[in-house]
């Protein structure tokens, strides 16, 4: 696939899981609407940041600096929780 | 040892040069840029400084003094935002930073040097809102604290887009200098032979690139909040008011190593150089400074033991708290042991050092009282919480950014102060400030609120000390300041090493040329073998 076609799946993409988010948002699945929500979601900013931010072609140092604030946002849910959860 | 060495003396004025408003407002230069970030934090030091003097005055008797309980509540929180926002974050990472990252890794500038003008211009933005913000002054306390903040009718919005600004500026910063780090090194200049004042501004630079979007977050939900009523903080609309507590604090615990590292990068170069022996346990001091800013982010929560939050997070984060003591302990034990068996000589920039050392223990070891869970709900928001943090962050940070300011103030401006006023500037100061400060430990300790402009009969004695040592304190900084005045415009020329130093920035002319080196040199060994080598 040429550069430009990929990109054209990429956004076809982003637009069909952007429809499911919709979708979804009418069934009631309980606590399961949020983690449907929120996985849709980050498989949305890894199309994102792979594709349109070129993560993909990209090297080991520039991974590293990619990833390493994913352990800071689990940090931050981890901590609220431990007190959210426990109150 | 002095000035008078056998290098010869510098007679240009090297990046200074040029003259002129624009040779300065539009500068790519990182020297140029740093020192435009020191004059401009070191002007809102000084300004801080007047509104905690008036504090102060306020606290002198009991009862009302000089100014309503209002007009205290928007000083104290002024004094808190200028003091933080407007020159302890900026101070040392991007005034020191910005003129010395690039000389002492051997590069000509930072890697992108329109970006650090650009952000020096968006801090300039963001202080000209926090000043539009004073038409109607903030009296929330620098911590913004919800529910209060989403209520009251001061400028809360403003302020906040304020320190927005003033924060992406602090981002474009880090970014700058992780940037610089990774790929600007001299040749042969390896991780391992990098001055330490790099590892400790290159730790800062993450914690600024990776915390300060969260604060800047908070205040966007603040302002949704103040703005549209969306209840992401008011309990009445689904929000939580602690959530607030967690975001600000995520950013600002972290915001508290992002203060005192660079302080610990200058002090780490100054001490091995007075004492002409090798830095001990060169390692230890850079990996602790990775650990600091690592273990600074699981903490946050300390500051929340009596908000209401969970005993379980409560537990969690009291036991993390205890383990920032450890690699900051490295530090200070290898400070210690490079010091033993020293030539120790006490030129200005080595007082200043040890007297970093000797507060920021201090203010360090009664962290642990406050990181403890019992103790701290007798000692929360009294006045030890505000002599602790004045001690690491005045004691500690403020030092150590005099003692850079003493240490290369021949390099920036190519003249050398006056050593006897600077000596008798640092032993005023000194006294000042442990004459302000210490007894707090006492008041607080004795149950004495923070944030109020009014205090019971019985605190009146050491209050009245207080007040007074403010007064010796203010003086020491005055006669500092006029030293570094008179220095610059009149001080004797300053040869290109006049502390007989390793690092590269004393290895070009005094002041350096607008490329730093004139040549780029070539690193073969690490820069901390005094007693070793002949310089």
């Amino acid at each position: 696939m040429t550069a430009q076609r990929t990109y054209i799946a990429v956004w076809l993409a982003l637009l069909v899981l952007t429809g499911i988010t919709w979708g979804v948002s009418y069934l009631d699945l309980g606590l399961w609407n949020v983690v449907v929500a929120l996985a849709i979601a980050s498989l949305k900013a890894s199309l994102v940041a792979l594709y349109f931010m070129h993560l993909r072609s990209e090297g080991r140092l520039v991974w590293a600096f990619a990833l390493f604030p994913l352990g800071f946002l689990a940090l931050i849910i981890f901590g609220t929780l431990s007190d959210t959860l426990f109150r | 040892m002095s000035h008078t060495d056998a290098h010869a003396i510098n007679e240009d004025r090297g990046y200074l040069t040029e003259r002129g408003f624009r040779s300065w407002a539009c500068t790519l230069d990182h020297k140029r840029i740093g020192v435009l970030y020191l004059f401009t934090t070191l002007f809102f030091f000084l300004a801080g400084g007047v509104i905690a003097l008036l504090m102060r005055l306020e606290l002198l008797t009991p009862g009302p003094t000089l100014m309503s309980d209002h007009t205290y509540n928007v000083l104290f929180t002024l004094h808190g935002a200028i003091m933080i926002f407007l020159f302890i974050i900026p101070g040392i990472p991007s005034g020191m930073g910005n003129f010395f990252i690039p000389l002492l890794i051997g590069a000509r500038d930072v890697a992108f040097p329109r970006l650090n003008l650009l952000s020096y211009w968006i801090f300039i933005g963001g202080i000209v809102v926090i000043l539009a913000s004073l038409v109607s002054p903030m009296d929330t306390g620098w911590t913004f604290y919800t529910p209060y903040s989403a209520r009251t009718g001061a400028a809360v919005a403003t302020l906040s887009l304020g320190i927005f600004l003033v924060g992406m500026s602090s981002i474009l910063t880090g970014l700058n200098f992780i940037v610089t780090t990774h790929r600007l090194r001299a040749p042969g200049l390896t991780w391992h032979r990098l001055p330490l004042f790099i590892w400790a501004m290159y730790a800062t630079s993450i914690i600024q690139v990776i915390a300060t979007p969260v604060v800047g977050i908070t205040f966007l939900l603040l302002a949704a909040e103040r703005i549209f009523g969306i209840g992401f903080f008011d309990p009445a609309k689904g929000g939580d008011p602690l959530l607030f507590q967690h975001f600000f604090w995520f950013y600002s615990h972290p915001v508290v190593y992002v203060m005192i590292l660079p302080a610990m990068g200058v002090i780490t170069e100054i001490i091995p150089v007075f004492s002409r022996k090798p830095i001990f346990g060169y390692r230890a001091i850079a990996y602790s400074s990775l650990a600091i800013a690592f273990i600074g982010f699981l903490v946050w929560g300390h500051h929340m033991f009596v908000s209401g939050m969970s005993h379980v997070a409560g537990v969690i984060f009291s036991f993390l708290t205890f383990f920032v003591a450890v690699p900051t302990g490295v530090k200070v034990f290898n400070w210690i042991a490079t010091l033993y068996r020293g030539s120790i000589t006490f030129e200005s920039p080595m007082l200043y050092a040890l007297t970093f050392i000797f507060l920021f223990v201090i203010g360090g070891l009664t962290g642990p009282f406050l990181g403890a869970l019992a103790t701290d709900v007798h000692l929360h928001d009294t006045y030890f919480v505000v002599a602790h943090f004045h001690y690491t962050m005045m004691g500690g940070t403020v030092m150590g950014l005099f003692a850079g300011l003493h240490y290369w103030f021949p390099k920036m401006t190519g003249r050398m102060l006056n050593e006897t006023v600077a000596k008798l500037a640092w032993a005023i100061t000194f006294v000042g400030f442990n004459t302000t400060f210490f007894v707090m430990f006492i008041l607080g300790y004795h149950g004495m609120p923070r944030r109020y402009a009014e205090y019971l009969p019985k605190y009146h004695a050491d209050n009245v000390f207080a007040t007074v040592g403010s007064w010796i304190l203010a003086v020491g900084v005055v006669i500092m300041f006029a030293n570094f005045v008179w220095g610059m415009f009149w001080g004797e020329k300053a040869s290109a090493n006049p502390w007989r130093g390793l690092t590269l920035e004393w290895q070009t002319p005094s002041p350096p040329p607008t490329e730093n080196f004139d040549e780029i040199p070539t690193v073969t060994d690490w820069p901390y073998g005094y007693g070793k080598k002949a310089v």
